[in-house]
């Protein structure tokens, strides 16, 4: 009993708490626009008329999103470079598979989105002499990525969580210095605590500019 | 063009034209020709093949059997038996021979009425920028829409929105305009004003094929009315000797049901 809480040591190292959030953050962005990218065409791959396409695109989301994150984790940085005798870095090992990981997750958002769309939408876009590549571009994915905004920025935010999964394969994000703090002054309290409110205060601010730009973003009516 | 070439090559030529979807037959034949000029109307139930028909011209259906040309140009199909669809690039700009309005206006929600009639000029036309703004403002204008050229269609009324669809469809400058049953989305009040516009329009000499249940307009504009039943064109004519002295028992059944 009697235990004094003391933030001492947690301030000391504060920088390296901050640069962990930043990596997180970053590895975090950048897998967020390497999924949209990975999600969009594998969406509209899932409503092509081309059935081997469609396979392709509804396997890859089945397997990858029906795996724990940690598991894919494990795969791609222990499994693959053993199987196939090459070295991948643990950022770069952990980025690419959360980008591999978001893209599924994203494929059936995008996927919802372009279904939603009316279906004369693309018709008039043919109709003025687009072609299909022009039609998509300039009619279908401005309504459709406005459409699917909101979902894109919960995605975002649970990917930016997901990132703290990678202090398992070593990778220094906010998680990793988070527990070496813990293990070096025994501070369980305030360590993992100071570390929530940075995950949560980021989450919010996140959540709140993602609302911002929906609402810059939103078609007037 | 010369006045004896447009004389002797028909705007729009559909031939023969068969369509199935799946296993309905919804076209059994079908065979028009316009002029440039001409304005026709294309009246029938429901289920008779009239959007069908204007949806092929337009290559936004396929079809199995037949021609359409238009200027004497093979739509959609290279010439031969097993007719191949032609390349994406090349039906793209055969659509852009074609202005076609559509029963739900089908307005690009996010681009302002201005950018809804520019997209096509600068895309497709690959007119600079200025040049594609003053065309369109000249067809907004021709609408009585250039006061609402900085609004977006969800802050414009379904007679509004039409008309923007229209002005986007014919600043395209095609060889025929194509009206998918354009008044039925739209209150009661506000037909008249798209109505009107195409009035003007047919004034003007543009060469017009319109789906409409609009019976008196359909009278008033057209140089020639067709009556369209069971996929098959069953009579057609002049407004005045059509509507006044049907032959076919099942004209004279529709234009009695259509109160006209």
């Amino acid at each position: 009993m009697g235990y004094q809480l003391n933030f001492a040591p947690v301030w000391r190292d504060f920088d390296l708490l901050l640069s962990g959030l930043g990596l997180g953050l970053a590895m975090a962005v950048f897998a967020i626009l390497v999924g949209c990218l990975i999600g969009l065409a594998a969406a509209f791959a899932m409503v092509s008329k081309n059935a081997v396409l469609r396979r392709v695109a509804s396997t890859y989301v089945t397997i990858i999103r029906n795996m724990p994150l940690f598991f894919l984790i494990i795969f791609t940085y222990f499994v693959v470079p053993e199987q196939l005798g090459v070295r991948i870095g643990k950022v770069e090992a952990f980025v690419a598979t959360l980008a591999i990981y978001a893209g599924a997750y994203l494929t059936e958002v995008f996927r919802g989105a372009l279904l939603a769309l009316p279906r004369g939408l693309r018709e008039a876009g043919l109709s003025i002499g687009l072609t299909e590549w022009q039609t998509r571009l300039w009619v279908i994915l401005p309504v459709m990525l406005r459409n699917a905004l909101p979902a894109l920025a919960n995605n975002f935010i649970s990917l930016f969580k997901d990132t703290s999964l990678a202090a398992a394969i070593a990778v220094p994000d906010l998680t990793f210095y988070a527990r070496q703090i813990n293990v070096n002054t025994f501070r369980v309290i305030e360590t993992w605590s100071v570390c929530s409110l940075m995950y949560v205060t980021t989450c919010y601010l996140i959540a709140a500019g993602l609302r911002v730009a929906e609402r810059r973003l939103a078609i007037p009516r | 063009m010369s006045e004896e070439a447009s004389l002797e090559t028909p705007v729009l030529q559909i031939e023969n034209l068969h369509k199935k979807f799946t296993h309905v037959e919804v076209l059994k034949g079908v065979d028009l020709a316009m002029k440039s000029g001409d304005v026709v109307s294309v009246i029938g139930s429901s289920g008779s093949g009239k959007t069908t028909m204007l949806r092929c011209v337009n290559m936004l259906e396929d079809f199995q059997e037949g021609h359409i040309r238009i200027d004497g140009e093979e739509i959609g199909y290279l010439p031969g038996p097993d007719r191949k669809p032609k390349k994406e690039v090349e039906v793209a700009r055969q659509r852009a021979m074609t202005g076609m309005v559509f029963q739900q206006f089908n307005l690009f929600p996010h681009m302002t009425a201005l950018g809804n009639v520019t997209l096509g000029l600068t895309k497709v036309k690959k007119l600079p920028q200025d040049e594609a703004v003053a065309i369109a403002e000249k067809w907004l204008a021709r609408v009585g829409m250039l006061d609402r050229r900085g609004h977006y269609p969800g802050q414009l009324s379904g007679g509004q929105q039409q008309r923007v669809a229209i002005a986007r469809a014919v600043a395209m400058s095609p060889k025929v305009m194509l009206f998918d049953e354009v008044t039925s989305a739209l209150d009661p009040e506000l037909v008249n004003e798209v109505l009107n516009v195409i009035k003007a329009l047919a004034g003007d000499g543009m060469t017009m094929l319109l789906v409409t249940h609009e019976m008196k307009f359909a009278f008033e504009v057209s140089d020639r009315v067709v009556f369209m039943n069971q996929g098959r064109i069953e009579e057609q004519g002049k407004p005045e000797e059509l509507f006044r002295n049907p032959q076919s028992k099942r004209l004279a059944e529709f234009l009695k049901s259509a109160q006209f």
